[in-house]
């Protein structure tokens, strides 16, 4: 008996987390090491912030771009050709699995855009030789070629001029991988292993990784910027939010990714945690086909603008954790114009509105509620029921219609909606990424623009700011073209969200990234 | 008794059968594209979701793609997921051992407790204990796992800071897996040379919380089973002579009474091997265990088909065959039903 007691104490007594190791709850699998073929968070923060670097990045904690492998940077006047000065004495991760033998140079450059571009490159096919995101930023068909100067000069050519390319150069998907360990990998007949195995030239090295578990990773001491403070890193996968947080609150885990918003506030009120918010990358909208009628009508439009209470919807559905929408770009994002009012909650308004357009007894419509979680909209179906009130009001009977989310992408983006719920969350801070990506013209056809909505004055403006490398000269375009957006409503914008991060005490050197990642270059424990 | 066995493997044929074709259809009866989710939200392009579409063998009429499953089974391939791009078999077995391990002392902490607990029901029928026992049990067997899972964390482990949240062990220790089981693998040498007990007992101690989540409902029916067997037995004829013998009450309830109340419990005993496929799915979701469990919540969120027909064939085979086991063993146990 009291053998079994002592064991007992000695159980509940064992272990606690040592100093130095920082553990982050996460919440799923990454579903490769390699973020040239992975598009979710998830596998970014586990391979492109931790494992490699870019040329350029984001600035920790912003959307600015600064130097990285790449130390400098020339512009062609034609701003087509893009010269990068690459930084010497880098070293690439020693591993169990791989020794390097040289610094990295142009070659690992070279390597790891060919691999995405080219589709004779010895590795292209490997992983299933999709790479999503260097083919939706159009990559492919915007650099027409990647020369080697020597091995510290890089020349990129474009095929047009291009003012988002640095901020593309900046995204996960441009990770640099090394040349070297690809070459090791084809000789041994095992070139697979580059996707799960991974090289870079990051602050922290891969140790090891077990299946919806555990990924460990232990400081790179070499590394070229200031060196991590914490001596291992590791993610413990845990799927539950609720275990999450109770996690968080007995010590097993220092940081803890998206945390419910109904916890939000008990986190608040806890005193061994801490929890940090920034304005998030995104916009939640209500986006009307203005290819169908009466959506054609701009009074019809501005009519439900005024009649949706954007503030109750905060309230109700984000819990207050968010920001009203009054603008497609959210506030964090340069070129935002504050200037604009926001919209007014005004029902006999937006009547009048809606006598004036020819529909004094209203009409019947649908509207297609978004059946998944997301930060710029955390529950679709009810925000559909408070809009279908408030609609009611000035006599739009609303049906309320869903899908599951790759049939509702895939029937919104055919045109098949009246009125849909959508969001965006930025890629990589660049208005570019939501004017063009949301409203443009080409991006009718492709699918993205679910209002369908193409003006010439709109397009001419955003296509034109895309050609500037000027950021005080694009500002002054977007700014006019929010102003086009808001004179035409195709949408209703709703809200932006604001993200969270709760965290033990202790942690210090921690930065929201705005972009939505989980980066611990500079995270330290006291 | 061999003719017996085989006979039950023969049954198997057309279970196995109805069970390919069955997880074979309702997954792709769910809504959802393994394609479109693969491709992810950002836009695919109609060519490279038809690549994407064809290189899975998704394009195929959907007889073609049953035919095609059934012809890798045979030839013992279960096919790749489409997530990890791993043979399922490989993933399968990584994960296994953490749910057998899982379940033994989930299972044994369901039998060391539940068949005392039938026993002392029957035993005291009709008293404040017997209510009370059996009113518990039945409390436990409706509870729900998820929920009930939630509170024994809230209690033990926030609140009395007795057991971690969830895992399998804590992140300060690398233990090689060897045996996959952990309870094992930390006793090896080098384990022991390096970190003592430590990692064992960190290993053990992940595992009270899940073990109790997963072992209360076949706790529950261990109970109540034993104590309905019991009391069947009891009131037979022959433990009264026993009785009228002068043996003493715990010589006819241990040595004539139980003996022959644990022959259905076999049977149930088998059922629960089953009940722990089922309860893992839940278990292993809360408590973050990579067992099989986990694997088949996240296979289906993620439309993984040849994981989830791959996978459930191969859970399901194993129960039946486990089920055709036990009847057997029934058989053996209870000479009346040989002939």
């Amino acid at each position: 008996m009291k053998t079994i007691l002592l064991l007992m104490i000695s159980i509940m007594l064992s272990t606690s987390l040592s100093a130095k190791t920082f553990v982050y709850c996460s919440e799923g699998s990454p579903s490769a090491f390699n973020p040239q073929i992975t598009t979710d968070g998830t596998s970014n923060n586990a391979s492109a912030h931790t494992v490699y670097n870019r040329l350029v990045d984001f600035k920790y904690g912003t959307t600015e771009i600064k130097a990285s492998l790449a130390t400098s940077w020339k512009v062609s006047k034609d701003k087509k050709i893009y010269l990068f000065n690459l930084r010497k004495g880098v070293k690439f991760h020693t591993t169990k699995y791989f020794a390097p033998t040289r610094n990295f140079n142009a070659d690992d450059v070279l390597f790891s855009f060919n691999r995405q571009k080219d589709k004779k490159h010895a590795y292209h096919l490997v992983g299933g030789g999709h790479y999503e995101y260097f083919n939706a930023m159009d990559m492919g068909n915007l650099i027409k070629e990647i020369k080697k100067v020597n091995d510290f000069q890089v020349k990129i050519t474009l095929t047009k001029p291009e003012a988002p390319f640095l901020a593309n150069m900046a995204m996960s998907f441009m990770g640099i991988l090394s040349k070297e360990y690809a070459d090791q990998l084809q000789k041994e007949n095992k070139k697979e292993r580059i996707d799960n195995f991974p090289v870079g030239t990051g602050p922290y090295i891969f140790k090891s990784y077990k299946k919806d578990t555990l990924i460990r990773f232990t400081k790179n001491k070499d590394y070229f910027e200031s060196r991590p403070k914490i001596d291992k890193l590791v993610f413990s996968i845990t799927p539950d939010p609720s275990v999450r947080y109770q996690k968080l609150k007995t010590g097993e885990c220092h940081l803890i990714i998206e945390p419910a918003p109904a916890d939000v506030a008990s986190m608040k009120k806890n005193i061994k945690l801490k929890v940090l918010e920034g304005a998030g990358l995104n916009v939640g909208y209500l986006a009307m086909n203005v290819k169908k009628k009466p959506f054609d009508n701009v009074n019809v439009r501005k009519a439900i603008n005024l009649a949706l209470n954007r503030q109750a919807y905060i309230d109700a559905i984000y819990l207050g954790n968010a920001k009203i929408a009054k603008n497609p770009l959210p506030p964090t994002i340069w070129s935002y114009d504050k200037n604009i009012k926001p919209f007014e909650f005004n029902v006999k308004k937006a009547k009048s509105l809606l006598t004036k357009a020819g529909f004094a007894n209203g009409f019947k419509t649908e509207l297609w509620t978004l059946p998944v979680t997301r930060p710029y909209n955390p529950n679709g179906k009810k925000m559909g029921e408070m809009m279908q009130a408030d609609l009611a009001k000035i006599g739009i009977k609303v049906k309320l219609i869903s899908y599951d989310w790759p049939t509702y992408l895939a029937k919104s983006r055919k045109g098949e909606h009246t009125m849909i719920q959508l969001g965006w969350t930025g890629d990589n801070g660049d208005p570019d990424n939501f004017l063009n990506v949301l409203l443009g013209c080409t991006s009718v056809k492709a699918g993205s623009n679910v209002s369908k909505w193409c003006n010439k004055d709109f397009n001419k403006l955003i296509t034109r700011a895309k050609t500037i490398t000027s950021q005080k000269e694009r500002t002054k375009l977007y700014k006019t073209a929010q102003r086009v957006f808001r004179k035409e409503v195709p949408w209703a914008p709703i809200a932006h969200s604001t993200i969270y991060r709760a965290m033990s005490k202790n942690v210090i050197g921690y930065k929201i990234d705005p972009l939505g990642g989980d980066i611990f270059r500079a995270v330290d424990l006291k | 008794m061999l003719k017996i066995f085989l006979g039950k493997l023969l049954n198997l044929i057309p279970t196995l059968i109805g069970i390919s074709i069955l997880s074979f259809i309702l997954i792709r009866l769910v809504p959802g594209d393994p394609v479109l989710l693969l491709l992810g939200e950002r836009g695919a392009d109609p060519a490279v979701y038809a690549e994407m579409q064809k290189s899975l063998g998704l394009d195929l009429p959907i007889h073609q793609q049953y035919f095609n499953f059934v012809y890798n089974v045979f030839h013992g391939d279960l096919g790749q997921s489409i997530i990890s791009k791993r043979p399922v078999a490989t993933e399968f077995f990584d994960r296994f051992p953490a749910t057998l391990e899982l379940g033994f002392t989930a299972l044994l902490f369901a039998f060391t407790c539940g068949i005392p607990i039938g026993i002392f029901a029957a035993v005291k029928r009709n008293s404040f204990w017997d209510y009370f026992l059996m009113g518990g049990s039945l409390l436990g067997y409706s509870m729900p796992i998820f929920w009930w899972g939630l509170v024994l964390i809230l209690i033990f482990s926030v609140q009395l800071g007795l057991t971690p949240v969830a895992g399998r062990m804590s992140v300060l220790f690398e233990v090689e897996t060897w045996s996959g089981f952990l309870l094992i693998d930390s006793l090896k040498q080098e384990v022991i040379a390096e970190d003592g007990f430590e990692p064992f007992l960190s290993a053990l101690k992940h595992l009270i919380l899940p073990s109790i989540a997963m072992g209360t409902i076949p706790l529950a029916v261990m109970a109540r089973m034993t104590r309905s067997s019991m009391l069947e037995v009891l009131g037979e004829d022959y433990i009264r002579t026993a009785k009228a013998k002068g043996l003493s009450e715990y010589h006819v309830i241990t040595r004539h009474a139980l003996r022959n109340a644990l022959i259905p419990i076999i049977t149930v005993a088998g059922l629960m091997f089953g009940s722990i496929i089922t309860g893992a799915i839940l278990t292993e979701t809360i408590f973050s265990w990579p067992g099989i469990g986990k694997w088949l919540v996240a296979s289906i969120n993620a439309r993984d088909y040849p994981v989830i027909q791959g996978g459930v064939l191969f859970i399901a085979t194993m129960i039946v065959l486990i089920n055709a086991i036990v009847d057997v063993l029934y058989i053996y146990a209870n000479p009346k039903l040989r002939t």
